[in-house]
């Protein structure tokens, strides 16, 4: 899901980058505000789990490969502002250090990945869970539901940004500029892959790591206020 | 134990399994992620190589390309693999080392 540079036209790239300076403020101030010296470890952890995650590519065999986010087991751990500001990091380094995703993309990339993608799990999981015991199975679930729909939710926007491009540019001669693949493909491949397999692997690694955690450190599940 | 210290050992583990996520794609002839082909691929897929996109795609020129050392690319797997888990490493220390000077700036005493 890392739009590389050449994919997306300068206007699309600037909108994104525009919509993003907003939510990355916000992000920073609602950090700044309740996040616990304490907390900043795990922040770290969050970062680098999402990070490694997604260098696991799964294949499609003999087709395509993809990955999950890791991004609503943080936004689920941490809070999705803290979730936004721990993805953006870690694509920011693969954007720039590894060439994952491209810099002209970052700010579409970090609207799917570290905005559309926590905030959509963490209140999809917010719901699901609502007023279920600190120990309830259905947390396990509302976690792998949240990490499905996220990531979906994330590859269908990535998939509106490709396909708007043969509708925003094209050469005189009719050609592309930018990624040849219309709304009609690259809508239903990224958002088909994703809810076909990728979906899964962010569904699962999600719902075994709160499992996990509630049994080991039950203290992240109690009540808490908005984020962290 | 700690649960931060499970969790660092944790992703040790993860790193030290990452080359899964190249050996696999290429044990059953995946490709590549679907819009991120380079420009010669696309001339294979569409019949041209999109001028925009061929502009922009040489922009940036990263220092470790696709998680491997430059010039690697005819290694063998085993060498990739390596590559891959060293790259895995740098990547978790900068993501761990720029959240703890975002944390220091932005938490408060």
């Amino acid at each position: 899901m890392h739009i590389p540079d050449g994919y997306l036209g300068p206007a699309t790239c600037g909108v994104f980058y525009v919509a993003m300076l907003p939510i990355w403020t916000i992000a920073s101030k609602v950090v700044k505000k309740t996040l616990k010296i304490r907390q900043v470890p795990m922040l770290a952890i969050g970062a680098a789990f999402s990070f490694i995650i997604m260098m696991f590519n799964v294949p499609i065999p003999g087709g395509t490969t993809g990955h999950a986010v890791g991004g609503v087991l943080v936004a689920i751990l941490l809070g999705p502002w803290a979730a936004c500001i721990a993805i953006t990091v870690a694509l920011v380094i693969q954007a720039l250090l590894f060439g994952d995703g491209g810099i002209t993309a970052i700010g579409a990339n970090c609207f799917n990945m570290a905005f559309v993608l926590p905030f959509a799990g963490y209140y999809i999981y917010k719901a699901v869970s609502f007023k279920a015991s600190i120990d309830s199975p259905r947390r396990i679930f509302a976690a792998g539901l949240a990490g499905y729909l996220g990531i979906n939710l994330a590859a269908f926007f990535a998939g509106v940004e490709f396909g708007l491009q043969p509708l925003l540019h094209h050469a005189a001669n009719g050609q592309s500029l930018y990624c040849p693949y219309g709304l009609k493909v690259a809508v239903p491949v990224m958002l088909g892959e994703h809810l076909l397999v990728f979906g899964w692997v962010e569904a699962v690694v999600t719902a075994l790591v709160v499992k996990y955690l509630m049994k080991q450190s039950p203290e992240f599940f109690a009540e808490r206020g908005e984020s962290l | 134990m700690k649960i931060t210290t499970k969790c660092w050992i944790g992703l040790a583990v993860l790193a030290a399994l990452s080359p899964l996520g190249l050996i696999l794609p290429e044990r059953f002839k995946a490709g590549s992620a679907w819009g991120e082909w380079g420009a010669p691929d696309m001339q294979k897929l569409v019949g041209y190589i999109p001028q925009g996109l061929e502009k922009l795609s040489s922009l940036w020129s990263a220092p470790i390309p696709d998680y491997a050392f430059k010039g690697w690319e005819e290694k063998p797997l085993a060498s990739l693999s390596l590559a891959y888990i060293l790259s895995a490493v740098i990547g978790i220390l900068l993501c761990v080392g720029v959240v703890l000077i975002l944390g220091k700036l932005l938490s408060k005493e």
